[in-house]
């Protein structure tokens, strides 16, 4: 079914199909289960355990409050995979919808995105409200770097969401390339450890300034200062020991190095959105004979 | 008479009317669906899809629909018409020629293509509705409506999935047609739900046609082609056969059906039965068939009224997805005068003096006309013939055992 109508009104009904469909999918996904939506907590409270043992307890990072600074960037991350992957299988998934009614086909990798922005949304809320707990509020004007950091995310996401959605329709092995690709993606994004670490061994020419070029590492150190914000390592026995204490544990105090990292991160955001809505585009039209 | 003859009076077929489908010299190509490279290891190791393996569903068509007709697609199985109205709802993009469609579509190919089974019947109105282009407000205002036209009262509230396929039927006819399109494209869904519910989705669609709204359909049936359209266009093997008044269309639908749509003519004036090839020597039943070999083919005729004029027989082999008879046994044409076959049962048979050289899978297929309509048909599927190209099949129709019934 469906209906075509001027193009005025498009993007406001688009916009309403989107949210119908990330309705649907969180409805689904939680209908039945008593505790619905705290699920959502469960994925990320497993990580932070589990890479806090690791990271904090076995290797003993000298990174203070260790689980707020991984999940700072974490959570980012979750949204990023979550937004890629399910956009990805959106077509296959909705196989039967393409085939039978006409419709914007890209409503449903954006819905796949909505869908896992709305579930991380609620984990950044609690993370935030877990910063106020243990005494480190983010109340700071470096608090507003999220939103540049967000546009590069969401604009990165959308457009590899795209590029691989389309893709995969003809090629079903790009689903599980996207999955190994995601994962070896992560390790190189300073998530789990601080930019610092590849700073030291990159130094300050251009291969350090290349590494922002990963769409992911810019948004996430802006995060890490926004919300966590230890920008020095405090100066503890263990820092002592390791000889970091008073250095630098986030790359700057700097605004303005965040700013110019996440416009190197902006760049190749942008080509990944261009890439993937020409390729949508393109193929679009194909689907619903294809699938 | 009838409300749609009125109808069509009322909309007058004004040939000057607004042109809102506009089709011109469409082609539709398929690749053959195993052909088809899914993974990149296919990909790699068969770069070239070759000539051999496609498949034209539709060839150079044209179609124009005026504001305020009602057209009906009809053709037998295969012959385009689903692929027609997918490439004309925007699904489907054609390989050559253009279409244009102006104003609003509301395409319903599927019943409930967009339910989820997981939501309530009321979740799936609005999401359906989403699907469709209609904003939610309108959606609020028509809720009321959609739910009385869908019957289903309190299980509205309930999963879909939990429905009776009667019910889910509803729920979807009920979305489609209260939004409020120029064009309403439809496939073959008028055929489902009970009676009084089919009476309620026509009523629906005659108020469309009052309203001098467009309407275009896929039907199979001659009775509503005839009742509801102002044209009828008739496809065969992806090419316009015939456009023009319901009635003419589906008299040469009629003709060109053959064995495919047996139930519109059987059991009326005649029935075929115990359609069987047979060893002609011992007379048993024969599962294998070799190129050259004979056998005899056999069934019951029972004619319920008297024939008007001479009956013709056709007797022809079928190959898998091929609308036309591949081999005939001959002549094409095996006409046995009306006073031969009086009222009862007769045993007919043909001695079949040599199986053609084809190799592959086939049926049988025996149709029974008068003029051009076929009175009764039967079909022997699975027939397997050994490897040439003999096209005609000498053998002889012998009328034997006539009782009177």
């Amino acid at each position: 079914m469906g209906l075509t109508r001027t193009r005025g009104t498009q993007t406001r009904l688009r916009t309403a199909l989107i949210r119908q469909l990330v309705r649907k999918d969180l409805k689904v996904k939680y209908q039945g289960s008593t505790l619905g939506f705290l699920w959502s907590l469960a994925n990320p409270l497993l990580i932070l355990v589990v890479y806090t043992f690791v990271f904090a307890v076995v290797f003993k990072s000298p990174v203070p409050y260790f689980g707020i600074f991984l999940m700072s960037g974490m959570l980012l991350w979750n949204f990023f995979t979550m937004g890629v992957s399910g956009a990805t299988t959106s077509i296959l998934a909705n196989a039967g919808l393409v085939k039978k009614v006409p419709f914007a086909h890209e409503s449903l990798p954006l819905a796949a995105i909505g869908f896992a922005g709305a579930q991380v949304a609620l984990q950044y809320i609690v993370l935030v409200g877990a910063l106020f707990v243990v005494g480190l509020p983010p109340l700071r004007p470096e608090l507003l770097l999220i939103i540049p950091a967000l546009v590069v995310v969401i604009a990165a996401t959308v457009g590899l969401g795209m590029f691989a959605a389309a893709s995969t329709v003809r090629l079903r092995d790009t689903q599980h390339f996207v999955e190994v690709a995601l994962f070896a993606w992560m390790w190189m994004t300073p998530i789990i450890y601080p930019a610092t670490f590849v700073h030291e061994r990159l130094g300050d020419g251009a291969l350090f300034w290349a590494y922002y070029l990963n769409p992911m590492a810019g948004p996430i150190v802006c995060f890490q200062r926004a919300l966590y914000g230890v920008v020095h390592y405090p100066d503890t026995e263990a820092t002592r020991a390791s000889g970091q204490a008073g250095q630098l544990l986030l790359p700057s105090a700097d605004v303005s190095f965040y700013l110019q990292a996440l416009g190197l991160s902006a760049i190749t955001a942008t080509v990944f959105l261009i890439a993937g809505l020409w390729l949508f585009r393109r193929r679009s039209a194909d689907f619903a004979e294809e699938l | 008479m009838s409300d749609a003859v009125d109808a069509i009076d009322r909309m007058g077929l004004d040939p000057g009317a607004e042109i809102l489908i506009e089709a011109r010299g469409v082609s539709k190509r398929f690749a053959s669906y195993h052909r088809r490279a899914t993974s990149l290891k296919e990909r790699l190791v068969r770069r070239e899809e070759s000539e051999g393996d496609v498949f034209w569903a539709l060839r150079d068509v044209d179609l124009v629909v005026r504001r305020g007709e009602t057209v009906a697609l009809t053709g037998p199985n295969g012959s385009g018409k689903s692929t027609m109205l997918k490439v004309l709802a925007g699904i489907l993009r054609p390989n050559e020629g253009s279409v244009d469609v102006r104003g609003r579509v509301a395409s319903l190919l599927e019943l409930g293509a967009g339910f989820d089974g997981e939501l309530t019947g009321r979740e799936n109105i609005y999401l359906n509705s989403a699907l469709l282009g209609v904003p939610r407000e309108e959606t609020d205002a028509l809720f009321d409506m959609i739910v009385d036209f869908s019957e289903l009262g309190e299980f509205i509230e309930y999963p879909v999935k939990h429905y009776s396929s009667g019910m889910y039927v509803r729920l979807g006819f009920a979305v489609a047609v209260h939004v409020d399109p120029d064009i309403l494209i439809v496939d073959e869904v008028l055929a489902v739900g009970d009676a009084a519910f089919q009476r309620k989705c026509l009523n629906r669609i005659e108020e469309f046609q009052r309203q001098g709204k467009t309407i275009l359909f896929v039907s199979h049936a001659a009775g509503q082609v005839e009742s509801l359209c102002t044209r009828a266009v008739l496809l065969e093997r992806g090419q316009v056969l015939f456009d023009g008044p319901p009635r003419q269309t589906i008299k040469r639908l009629n003709g060109i059906l053959g064995v495919d749509n047996i139930a519109m003519v059987a059991g009326e004036m005649a029935r075929i039965s115990d359609f069987a090839i047979v060893d002609t020597g011992t007379d048993e039943g024969v599962e294998e068939f070799t190129a050259g070999s004979s056998a005899r083919v056999t069934c019951t005729l029972t004619i319920h009224q008297p024939l008007p004029e001479d009956a013709r027989f056709s007797l022809h082999i079928n190959a898998p997805g091929q609308s036309d008879a591949v081999a005939h046994v001959s002549p094409n044409w095996h006409v046995v005068s009306a006073d031969r076959l009086p009222v009862g049962e007769h045993a007919i048979s043909w001695q079949v003096d040599e199986w053609p050289d084809m190799p592959g899978d086939f049926s049988l297929a025996l149709g029974v006309f008068l003029g051009p309509t076929l009175i009764a048909a039967a079909r022997l599927d699975g027939l397997r013939l050994s490897s040439g190209q003999v096209r005609h099949v000498p053998g002889t129709l012998v009328l034997d055992g006539t009782t009177q019934g």
